[in-house]
């Protein structure tokens, strides 16, 4: 891991205050999901101010303990020439390299360029810190389209298009694209001011087809973080991977034997937003809703336990059925699990009033063919929570590995 | 247009690089060995008589023979405008005097004026010094003054035929002639803009307007046209229009624009493409925002192609991209010809219009470096 991303160019901020940063030391081993089981934080993670490194053996933002705010961004390419797309990701690696870094998007920065010519940074992140921001890219199935850049050789069998599942209700025009970009980071103006970057550097190659804010993280990480609560108040994705558990060698990452030698240390990114009929479920009596989750609301327990990380007992009774723990959980799906990295989202409210809210789901994984598909299908068709929730976008992409130093880009292995 | 160039090239007067058009009183063809080179136009060809020349200047003399109003260029490497004549009408002979050092060109009719014309690809060959920064500088603002008074006299001649036929009680030739005048008065926008008040006169929305200002000008005959349908009180407004036109063609004309303006000026009116006609906010009456959207991708790509020769020695790179983006554009645009003209706004799905605006942010990103590059 280099840090070459520290080097040269413009800081938004000249100093960082060494005394806001609590928990020094702790972002550094995060990107290679090295732990130091002594350090325990109170919050464990980058803090508000630190840079998370954008260079290493995987990308960063997957098992980076999960950042509070999220930006995603889908793009679909519109250039036809595979030299253009080249270009394009070169150029985003430098941008995302100086931005990750707590810099300027470009090398002249918001206010150092001429006078007469437009900025090469929009600004709006002048005297932010790096607020762990991290930028993980992913390549959808359309690039791997046969004729359209030569890369349909290189197609991973576990990249296919997620296929219909029970009860979804997906919308076309906020699902699938070409690239994505996760921006994740402790201050939302940091990962919008990320995404609206590359999509300037990329006009004319791509264009912006779905974007979505989320303003909470639903998700840990990491065995050091909190188990934070969904918009229906419970918390979620208790028992999901961590990057601290053995098993992100079998179900994270991408291996050398899986068929496409440039995906290894990679990981495949599914998304889903789920919106939730928020004021039906407010109107759900306690026990009902405990029964639906199989968990208490206060501590998260499961049903019949006491403490939160305690086993669930699927064989009692406590458990119904169609508890949305018993059909997600491992043990139903041949030790399946996902490293969800969700984010809570309220985008306004809808013309009848109501909030317009629910969960961007992101879960990362090593074939979402064994993984999310067999999982969803189960629950899309048992789980007593799909009267409060619906599927309403779906997107699946290829998340290459790490850019090893200042010379690689995203993406390198496959264009290579 | 808020800033003003700190460049002192108002007084490098480039001699000789002018071309003037000028009307033959008599409609006969130019014959041989008066040193003019005859175009013969129609409605499908363009042939032009010699397409060998020595550096020097020239004329061309342009006949009409077709049906269609149509146009003569002669272009230099970008699409440049090294001369042009506007507004031929059938049966009539213009010539264009224009003096072109030893390169390559191309000459262009374009019947019906739209499009990419029909082209022939012209040579000079002979002496021709290079020219220096500032002397590519200087010769930049001619050019793009040349365009300005080629399309004022048009805009003047289109807003005349216009609003005679608003106050003759025509309404359907006044619907006609709507998107055809407001086409000159588009592509050179930024220049308008510079008179402040004579803008909004000419062109603002009803929607747009401060307290205390009238609504008139182009908006309030398209209400009336389109909306009310009862031009038979419209005449005053007519009258004024053409009047303001007629003021503001004369203070355009005298008016010389900086590079650093004209880079400006094409970004500008590319984001009047992105702001303002991609919504469907201009023609909101008459829905015919496309006809605006081609005139002022026109007047963009004519301004920067104005600057083309201090872009070639200063950021190639740059110049190629925009001669790819403008094309792209132009392509995106060409889906939606109708006729002579383009479908109405209302036409077009949400999928057109997302792919003319990806078409725009990809032109607009290059075109608002064109300004770095000129003062660099």
């Amino acid at each position: 891991m280099t840090d070459e991303a520290s080097k040269g160019g413009t800081s938004r901020r000249a100093l960082l205050g060494a005394g806001a940063a609590g928990v020094a030391g702790v972002a550094a081993g995060v990107a290679g999901a090295q732990f130091l089981g002594e350090t325990k934080p109170a919050a464990a993670g980058p803090s508000i101010d630190q840079a998370v490194p954008f260079y290493g053996e995987h990308q960063a933002g997957i098992v980076t303990p999960a950042q509070d705010r999220l930006h995603f961004a889908a793009f679909d390419v519109t250039t036809k020439k595979r030299e253009d797309v080249i270009w394009l990701l070169k150029e985003w690696t430098k941008a995302a390299a100086r931005m990750t870094a707590g810099r300027d998007a470009g090398p002249l920065g918001a206010t150092g360029g001429r006078g007469e010519a437009p900025p090469d940074d929009t600004g709006e992140a002048l005297g932010l810190p790096a607020s762990g921001l991290t930028l993980t890219i992913g390549f959808g199935p359309g690039m791997f389209a046969e004729g359209r850049f030569g890369l349909a050789g290189r197609k991973p069998a576990a990249l296919e298009d997620i296929p219909h599942l029970p009860g979804d209700a997906i919308d076309a025009a906020i699902s699938g694209g070409d690239i994505c970009v996760q921006a994740c980071a402790y201050d939302p103006q940091v990962a919008v001011h990320a995404i609206r970057n590359l999509a300037r550097i990329g006009f004319g190659k791509v264009t912006m087809r779905w974007s979505q804010l989320g303003f909470g993280r639903t998700s840990s990480t990491s065995r050091e973080q909190e188990t934070p609560r969904n918009l229906m108040g419970f918390k979620d994705g208790t028992r999901n991977l961590k990057a601290e558990d053995k098993a992100v060698s079998t179900q994270l990452w991408a291996q050398p034997g899986d068929g496409q030698a440039w995906m290894a240390g990679g990981s495949y990114v599914v998304t889903r937003k789920i919106r939730m009929h928020i004021e039906t479920w407010d109107r759900t009596s306690l026990d009902e809703q405990e029964q639906i989750m199989g968990r208490h609301k206060g501590n998260g327990a499961p049903l019949g336990q006491k403490e939160e990380f305690d086993e669930p007992d699927l064989k009692k009774e406590d458990i119904a059925v169609e508890a949305h723990i018993r059909l997600a959980h491992p043990d139903s799906h041949g030790g399946a699990m996902l490293l969800r990295r969700g984010y809570n989202y309220v985008d306004g409210s809808d013309k009848l009033g109501r909030l317009d809210a629910g969960l961007f789901f992101i879960a990362y994984q090593r074939d979402p063919r064994k993984q999310f598909v067999p999982i969803q299908r189960a629950l899309g068709q048992k789980d007593v929570l799909n009267e409060y929730i619906k599927h309403v976008s779906s997107a699946v992409f290829a998340c290459p590995p790490g850019v090893k130093d200042d010379k690689g880009y995203w993406g390198e292995g496959l264009f290579a | 247009m808020k800033r003003l160039t700190v460049l002192g090239l108002a007084a490098l007067v480039a001699a000789g690089t002018g071309a003037l058009a000028g009307c033959t009183s008599e409609d006969k063809p130019a014959a041989k060995g008066d040193g003019k080179i005859a175009i013969a136009a129609t409605d499908t060809e363009c042939k032009v008589a010699k397409l060998d020349l020595a550096a020097g200047t020239h004329t061309f003399a342009v006949k009409n023979a077709g049906k269609k109003v149509t146009e003569f260029y002669v272009f230099a490497t970008g699409d440049r405008v090294v001369g042009e004549v506007e507004n031929i009408a059938p049966g009539l002979t213009r010539d264009l005097i224009v003096e072109l050092p030893a390169g390559t060109y191309e000459t262009a009719c374009k019947p019906g004026m739209i499009g990419k014309g029909i082209r022939s690809s012209l040579k000079v060959s002979g002496e021709s010094k290079p020219l220096t920064n500032d002397a590519k500088l200087a010769a930049a603002t001619e050019s793009y003054q040349r365009y300005v008074k080629s399309q004022t006299a048009a805009l003047i001649d289109k807003t005349t035929e216009f609003v005679t036929a608003v106050k003759a009680g025509d309404a359907e030739k006044a619907k006609a002639l709507f998107p055809v005048a407001r086409t000159y008065w588009e592509r050179i926008e930024p220049v308008a803009e510079i008179f402040g008040d004579l803008d909004p006169a000419i062109d603002g929305r009803e929607d747009s307007l401060e307290p205390g200002q009238e609504f008139t000008g182009f908006h309030k005959l398209e209400k009336d046209l389109w909306e009310t349908k009862d031009i038979s009180k419209s005449g005053p407004t007519a009258d004024k229009l053409l009047a303001d036109v007629k003021l503001i063609v004369e203070k355009a004309n005298s008016e010389k624009l900086s590079p650093l303006q004209l880079a400006n000026g094409a970004k500008e009116l590319l984001d009047e493409v992105a702001t303002g006609k991609i919504t469907g906010e201009e023609d909101r009456y008459s829905h015919t925002d496309l006809w605006d959207f081609a005139a002022n991708l026109e007047g963009s790509k004519a301004a920067i192609a104005a600057l083309r020769p201090v872009l070639d020695e200063k950021d190639p790179v740059l110049a190629k991209t925009l001669d790819e983006q403008f094309a792209a554009a132009q392509a995106e645009l060409d889906k939606h010809r109708k006729g002579d003209g383009w479908k109405f706004h209302n036409e077009l799905s949400q999928a057109d219009l997302k792919a003319l605006s990806d078409a725009i942010n990809a032109l607009g990103e290059p075109v608002s470096k064109v300004a770095g590059v000129v003062v660099k």
